[in-house]
């Protein structure tokens, strides 16, 4: 494809997947930045930007919050701002604790759960805490309507399950008999409260040891009350990944590792019954103009640049040579796996991409203007 | 790099384990193929035996075939991590715990990504503050002893000469610092390219300009090739103190051996 535009017009979200290190959150922000500039009101919401592209779009930790991001910055480097580019960092933690205090029926479940050593300790490091605050934090941006479009810029992810399953393992959490076996009258909670000494009880007092349990039970009875909020939201949150309105865009590189990743989520997600949009390979070394055998290059070179200087440049060469082939290679195996015949390829750009010009060019090469 | 620790491990006449923590299915023949046993850590697994190993046998049973215990331990924050680190500990055990399994000399721990990694390695100690008293707070001191001891645990910090990797390295020393106690013992700097032109011939090969296809290749490689290496210096000016150790790039699959044998002679 020429240009990312005709697979992501009318939609309203898009979410940008793939392994971390592949360009995904530069990619996230031009694509925000191409379509702010085509005149909507767009919102990126980054995970963990380079800290120089955080500094030129103005982002920085504090707030979670998007911030319109000054227009000013893009008018040296030849982009018209016709609509609003907003942006923001991510912050897990910082969400989880917004998020249980909109949930919370009162303040006292609010406080309870916050002030839980449990809840302190443990919630910012638990593995998927990053997946599940991310498309909370979409489906809040979402439904405060201030936007026309959202991006995202996934959670750097190994298992990229983590993410598709976060809404059905939170509900499957709280629908299931996980919590009701904890908050029966006489579930566990009752009886990590002393009232009762079955054997199970007895047995986890002894594996555990009797605080960490009560800490435990007082978190567990205090989700509870949540359950009815959380469960909603959810919901929420698993209609928004379906809806025709957002596209799942799968961002790589052309090497192995990323590649295997990007072929693995093309599968869950068509299992998962997800849309998706479109293929983005960053960073492909371009095959064209390198016909000629290195050692033809020499012959050619030597009587302008002396032979020592002709063979260095022949062996750069040879090396770019096999880079392109290991690259077309991969961008086959791609377009036969993962069911997109015609993916985006951005080349390897010379240079750094991590601030307004690197965006800018990456900017060039999706909407097609390279 | 964990299955080249391993094989460097068994070159040197070692009995060598290299443990995955998330599942891949293109490491094992690798590793096995170097001389060193392979374990892919499952947290079920590892409750099960830890379960076995702590209770009489039929308490245990009825615990691991209660439905209400795994949905606890299931719904516990940071559980997975804990039980993953306790399986490291294990491993290391010179009388293991699991019957009949054999001691190793050395462990190579295949961590997950940057946070998620200090997760595994923070988790023991989380438990044994959040835990205070019991078998859960001594446990987890325990685990979290060996792995915040320099002299026993090693971390190696592996990364690419780029922007982003090196950032997310120095912020791996920093939480490595603040939530386990550790700092690297090692960065491997991994794909670094090479730098073929002096910079004055580079300037020649602007100057000239005439687009052919080969100096613009050659052009490009050298600016890739500079650029890494001032991520290069950034990485060591910021983690001085740690050694650092660089590996060539290589298009193609790596050469597990050759890796090998590389860092053993980078860290002789």
């Amino acid at each position: 494809m020429r240009s990312i535009d005709e697979r992501i017009s009318g939609k309203r979200i898009l979410i940008c997947a793939g392994s971390g290190g592949v360009g995904k959150t530069t990619t996230s922000a031009a694509l925000a930045m191409g379509l702010a500039a085509r005149g909507q009101t767009v919102a990126v919401v980054t995970i963990d930007p380079a800290k120089r592209l955080a500094d030129s779009l103005g982002l920085d930790r504090l707030g979670n919050e998007p911030r319109l991001v000054d227009p000013a910055r893009f008018a040296g480097h030849g982009i018209e701002m016709r609509g609003e580019l907003w942006a923001m960092t991510l912050d897990p933690k910082h969400t989880f604790d917004e998020l249980i205090e909109q949930l919370a029926p009162d303040e006292r479940t609010r406080e309870e759960v916050l002030g839980n050593r449990i809840y302190q300790e443990l919630s910012s490091a638990v593995a998927g805490s990053q997946e599940f605050t991310a498309i909370a934090k979409l489906y809040e941006l979402d439904r405060s309507g201030r936007f026309d479009v959202l991006v995202l810029d996934t959670p750097p992810s190994r298992n990229a399950l983590d993410f598709l399953d976060a809404p059905d393992r939170l509900t499957n959490f709280f629908e299931g008999r996980a919590l009701r076996v904890f908050l029966a009258p006489t579930g566990l909670a009752a009886k990590l409260m002393g009232r009762s000494t079955s054997v199970v009880f007895s047995v986890l007092k002894r594996v555990t040891g009797v605080d960490l349990l009560q800490d435990l039970s007082v978190f567990f009875r205090a989700l509870g009350g949540l359950i009815d909020g959380f469960r909603e939201r959810a919901a929420g949150v698993k209609a928004l990944l379906a809806d025709p309105a957002t596209t799942f865009l799968i961002v790589t590189s052309p090497e192995r590792e990323p590649v295997e990743e990007a072929i693995f989520f093309a599968g869950k997600l068509a299992e998962a019954g997800m849309p998706f949009g479109g293929l983005i390979v960053n960073r492909v070394t371009p095959d064209d103009g390198l016909g000629a055998e290195p050692g033809d290059v020499v012959a050619e070179l030597a009587p302008r640049l002396g032979d020592e200087l002709a063979a260095k440049v022949a062996a750069a060469y040879a090396d770019a040579r096999v880079l392109a082939e290991r690259d077309a290679a991969n961008v086959r195996r791609l377009r036969a796996e993962v069911g997109d015949d015609d993916p985006l390829l951005i080349p390897q750009l010379g240079g750094d991409v991590h601030d307004v010009d690197g965006l800018v060019r990456v900017h060039a090469h999706l909407f097609g203007e390279a | 790099m964990a299955a080249a620790l391993g094989a460097l491990g068994v070159r040197q006449g070692r009995r060598v384990v290299v443990a995955e923590v998330q599942q891949r299915s293109d490491v094992e023949h690798v590793v096995t193929a170097a001389g060193a046993d392979h374990v892919s850590i499952d947290p079920q697994a590892a409750m099960e035996e830890y379960l076995r190993d702590q209770l009489p046998g039929p308490l245990a049973e009825a615990l691991a075939a209660s439905r209400a215990f795994a949905y606890f331990a299931a719904a516990t924050p940071g559980m997975r991590e804990l039980l993953t680190a306790g399986k490291i500990w294990e491993l290391a055990q010179d009388e293991r715990r699991t019957p009949g399994a054999r001691p190793y000399d050395l462990v190579v721990v295949d961590a997950p990504a940057t946070g998620h990694g200090v997760a595994v390695l923070a988790a023991p100690r989380t438990f044994a503050d959040a835990a205070m008293v019991g078998p859960i707070a001594r446990q987890g001191r325990i685990i979290s002893e060996m792995l915040g001891d320099p002299a026993r645990t090693a971390v190696v910090a592996v990364t690419t000469p780029e922007e982003m990797p090196v950032n997310e390295t120095l912020a791996l020393r920093a939480a490595l610092a603040a939530d386990a106690g550790q700092r690297p013992a090692l960065i491997v700097v991994n794909a670094l390219r090479r730098l073929r032109l002096t910079a004055q011939e580079a300037a020649r090969l602007e100057a000239e300009a005439d687009g052919h296809p080969a100096v613009a290749a050659a052009l490009a490689a050298h600016r890739h090739a500079g650029e890494q290496r001032s991520q290069l210096r950034r990485l060591r000016r910021h983690a001085r103190g740690t050694p650092t150790v660089t590996l060539p790039f290589t298009p193609g699959e790596p050469d597990v051996a050759a890796l090998a044998r590389r860092l053993e002679e980078a860290v002789r």
